[in-house]
């Protein structure tokens, strides 16, 4: 384009023009990528889901529930003490994902263990939440796909996952209510 | 060949819609066709003015959640809103604890199961849930009145010719039928069940006027008084509003965009009048045609005095 | 291509040269709409209508794949989908309307790309299969947007599906079961909404397939020019790059702007309210129209009303069929070795009639049925198919043509405000 101005001396102000344009289309073609893309992110109705109440009264100690937060399994599990105490009994510093059951549990409500129910390896769900499941050799959740092993804090101790099953966002609305999200 | 065999066929589809013609001018002479009670009493909506009208149109918040209102103590026991959700109510100005407030006293709870037993059961709305419909389902609507439909307002002013101003005018046009109407077509007295409204496409509606009297809600202070024609305007502006709620974002948008192209446009085509100015100069006539040697030459036989 | 002066393709780096040794896409590229591709350098704005249908067709494709990934193609959900978008997905409400405008103008910028071509005689040799290739767009066009006119499954989408494929059944024995055949079923259903989805979803990259030969056949003679003179010297020439594409972009530029007016002030103007009701088998519209793009042929269907030998539903089907079908015999029927209608003093006017006639058939085709319409669509019905099959070749036999300029530069050199207008026409602008 520029070989075709000629060499007057208003060739600036021309060229100016010429990139000007072609500038603009190229920031109007960007400006249009941008809904095309945005598009894909949830939309308003899937954001609207974001909480769940679980009712947790019919959790006896030693028992867990599945339940649904965003379309992903959420697990509640009610600790018994001796879980507890094994969870606590570990050396923090050895872990690969360092945390303590405390900090993974509301204060006073050391029982109530609330992790997602994806595994943080490749997103399995682990098993371990209903009766007579294996729950690994950590006595906490075991990930079928790849190996990993949780401990009674759903703490990772074995296999290929980097990290701790991870804590939702949740609140205790009353002693009996749980509200995720 | 191709001309004959096309000029043949060409007098063929041309003769028969030529026939077509004449028979049905002979069919409409000899028999005009009847004017009919609708053609000659059906009247186009009226004039309605809302602040969402137009290019730069936004929603007038304050009317649309006196026209919520009115949906929600009249028009909500008949009619379903099924594409609107609590949460779209944020964008009226109400607060996430009001949203939650109004979806969990609304009228009509939603259907779900018994976790217990698994019977169906229901419970309260949540801000997450869609307007829940009065009637289970079209036949239990229909066996509650009278056999007639009560159609999902969602979209109401989008699809009836007129919009808005339409339901304003259906809303506000009930009356009697004209005697003169019923002596020049007696086929066409408004049946038992139906009402006589000039607005309505076949002058009877089944629907009976919903609003009434003024006052009939009561609004919040601060607002204009009930009347009839104001919860009328009010209940067509919140229907524009749920069959449309991104008409602000669309406005916004347009203007950003159209001023964008605009720019766009003037930069491209000045950058086209420079790239050809070039390709005009190269071709442009030249020697005695050049509008510039032609200047010249006009000029100095001008000076010359010698006449054009 | 085909010109001894068009510049060939050098490639500028190290990497340009290394790529086009082994893949000389880049130069394809160059020959089509680079440099390499001389242009009649007289062309005016009626020329630029052919790119802006390239810009709509990807509009078109762009946002219909995005759009697909919302909706659903089900009897009960599709109606929702619809509207989830244009209520909950990001964006949602802009992707929906900016493609059922962008397919409105698709259709007015192939509207005047077609009738430019019927005026400048760009159908006549040696571009016969130009026309006819477009032709196939067109009517592939009308396929696809007939099928997603069906897909939102509103009242209109469902009662469109029915008339459409109740033409079928005019054709005596076969059609009914062609009907069934092509609903899957007695009556538009879910079969039906299924396979119109999946096709509705192909056609475009068919067309973009066709498009791209309806391009290539044109480079062979390349384009044609408002004097319908052939090419004949470099002089007469300028290269695509930078001159066209610098018309073509800013022209783009303003009919997006027009696009954007509609798409975002007045974005349910060319459809139908009816189409915002969920489609209910049982209940038909007081008043079926098809998209305004098809108002034309619609008021030739319906113009057959009476039995003549064969059954008016027949003779109207037919018709209808037949009256874009002629277009493709148009170069044969259209004899005179004259291109360019601006020589063809009879034809000129003959062709200002058929613009007023698809006019008047499209006001009728979108209009009530009244026994004035319809008697109006029958008049024009009848010339329509009197222009193209009796008038045009006979014109053509008897016209007398104005005098040519001899090459395209010579009328450029009268004046640039007259570049199409034959010599002693217009006053030099000089």
């Amino acid at each position: 384009m520029v070989s075709q101005v000629g060499e007057d001396h208003s060739l600036r102000r021309r060229d100016f023009i010429n990139i000007a344009a072609v500038s603009f289309a190229g920031v109007g073609a960007a400006a249009v990528v941008l809904p095309l893309v945005s598009q894909m992110s949830p939309s308003a109705d899937v954001l609207a889901l974001a909480s769940t109440e679980v009712d947790i009264s019919k959790i006896a100690p030693g028992q867990a529930i599945k339940t649904v937060w965003r379309k992903q399994p959420v697990f509640v599990r009610n600790l018994t003490p001796q879980e507890i105490a094994a969870a606590n009994a570990v050396d923090v510093s050895t872990l690969r994902d360092p945390q303590t059951l405390a900090e993974r549990t509301k204060p006073g409500k050391m029982n109530w263990l609330i992790t997602m129910g994806v595994c943080t390896h490749l997103g399995c769900i682990p098993l371990g939440t209903g009766e007579g499941e294996n729950r690994g050799p950590f006595g906490g959740y075991f990930c079928p796909c790849h190996g990993s092993a949780y401990d009674t804090a759903a703490r990772i101790r074995q296999g290929p996952a980097p990290l701790n099953l991870q804590v939702p966002e949740y609140a205790f609305t009353s002693d009996t209510v749980v509200t995720i999200g | 060949m191709v001309r004959i065999l096309g000029f043949l066929v060409g007098l063929v589809f041309a003769g028969v819609a030529v026939i077509s013609f004449f028979v049905n001018l002979v069919g409409n002479i000899q028999s005009p066709p009847e004017a009919t009670a609708e053609e000659e009493y059906h009247v186009h909506p009226k004039a309605l003015h809302l602040q969402s009208d137009g290019p730069f149109g936004s929603f007038d918040r304050q009317q649309v959640q006196r026209g919520f209102q009115i949906y929600k103590e009249v028009c909500s026991a008949c009619h379903s809103m099924k594409l609107v959700a609590f949460r779209d109510l944020h964008e009226l100005g109400y607060s996430e604890a009001e949203v939650k407030a109004i979806a969990n006293q609304w009228a009509t709870e939603v259907p779900s199961v018994n976790p217990d037993t698994g019977e169906p059961a229901t419970r309260k709305a949540t801000p997450a849930d869609h307007f829940p419909a009065p009637y289970a389902n079209e036949t239990a609507a229909r066996a509650a009145n009278n056999n007639a439909l009560p159609p999902d307002l969602s979209l109401m002013t989008k699809a009836r010719h007129g919009g808005a101003a339409y339901v304003y005018s259906i809303l506000t046009g009930y009356r009697n039928q004209p005697t003169e109407l019923v002596k020049k077509f007696p086929g066409a007295k408004t049946p038992q069940g139906l009402h006589y409204n000039p607005y309505f496409a076949n002058l009877n509606i089944a629907m009976p006027q919903p609003l009434v009297s003024d006052g009939q809600v009561t609004y919040a202070e601060g607002n204009p008084k009930p009347t009839v024609d104001q919860m009328a305007k009010d209940v067509s502006a919140f229907l524009v509003w749920t069959a449309e709620p991104k008409l602000e974002n669309r406005h916004h948008y347009g203007w950003a965009v159209l001023l964008f192209l605009l720019v766009g446009t003037v930069l491209g085509y000045l950058s086209y009048q420079n790239i050809w100015a070039e390709a005009k100069r190269k071709v442009a006539p030249v020697g005695p045609l050049d509008p510039v040697n032609k200047a010249k030459r006009t000029r100095a036989t001008k000076k010359a005095g010698v006449a054009g | 291509m085909s010109f001894a002066w068009a510049k060939p393709y050098e490639p500028k780096t190290g990497l340009g040269r290394w790529f086009d040794e082994r893949l000389p896409l880049p130069r394809l590229v160059y020959g089509a709409i680079g440099g390499g591709y001389p242009v009649p350098r007289n062309l005016n704005y009626w020329w630029n209508f052919g790119v802006a249908a390239g810009i709509f067709l990807t509009v078109q494709i762009v946002t219909g794949i995005v759009l697909a990934m919302h909706y659903y193609a089900s009897a009960d959900g599709a109606f929702n989908s619809i509207e989830h978008i244009m209520r909950d997905v990001n964006a949602g409400w802009w992707l929906r309307y900016a493609h059922m405008n962008g397919a409105s103008f698709f259709f007015i910028v192939v509207y005047v790309h077609i009738f430019r071509g019927l005026f400048y005689g760009s159908y006549k040799a040696p571009r016969e299969l130009v026309w006819m290739l477009g032709l196939v767009i067109y009517l592939l066009m009308m396929a696809t947007a007939f099928m997603g006119y069906v897909l939102p499954w509103g009242q209109m989408s469902y009662w469109g599906a029915q008339v459409i494929t109740g033409f079928f059944s005019a054709f005596p024995v076969v059609g009914e079961p062609i009907r069934v055949w092509l609903l899957g079923g007695y009556a538009p259903d879910q079969a039906a909404l299924t396979r119109f989805f999946s096709l509705h979803y192909l056609l475009p990259f068919v067309i973009a397939a066709v498009t791209v030969l309806h391009i290539w056949a044109l480079h062979i003679p390349g384009s044609n020019n408002p004097t319908g003179v052939d090419v004949k010297t470099e002089k007469d020439t300028l290269p695509f790059h930078p001159f066209y594409t610098a018309k073509d972009g800013w022209f783009a530029g303003a009919l997006l702007f027009a696009y954007c007016v509609l798409t975002f002030f007045a974005p349910n103007y060319l459809g139908h309210p009816d189409n915002y009701i969920p489609a209910n088998p049982l209940a038909t519209p007081a008043h079926i129209v098809p998209e305004w793009y098809f108002w034309p042929f619609y008021a030739i269907l319906r113009s057959f009303t009476v039995d003549v030998i064969i059954p008016a539903k027949l003779w109207g089907v037919t018709a209808m069929f037949g009256s874009i079908l002629l277009l493709f015999f148009l170069p044969w029927l259209d004899k005179s070795p004259v291109r360019s209608g601006s020589y063809r003093p009879v034809f000129k006017r003959f062709f200002g009639l058929l613009i007023l006639d698809v006019l008047v058939l499209g006001y009728v085709g979108g209009a009530p049925i009244t026994p004035l319409n319809i008697a109006l669509g029958q008049l024009a019905t009848a010339y329509y198919f009197a222009h193209f099959l009796i008038i045009l070749p006979l014109v053509s036999k008897f016209e007398t043509p104005l005098p040519l300029p001899s090459s395209i530069s010579e009328s450029v050199l009268h004046g640039e405000k007259a570049e199409a207008a034959p010599i002693g026409q217009t006053k030099p602008a000089n």
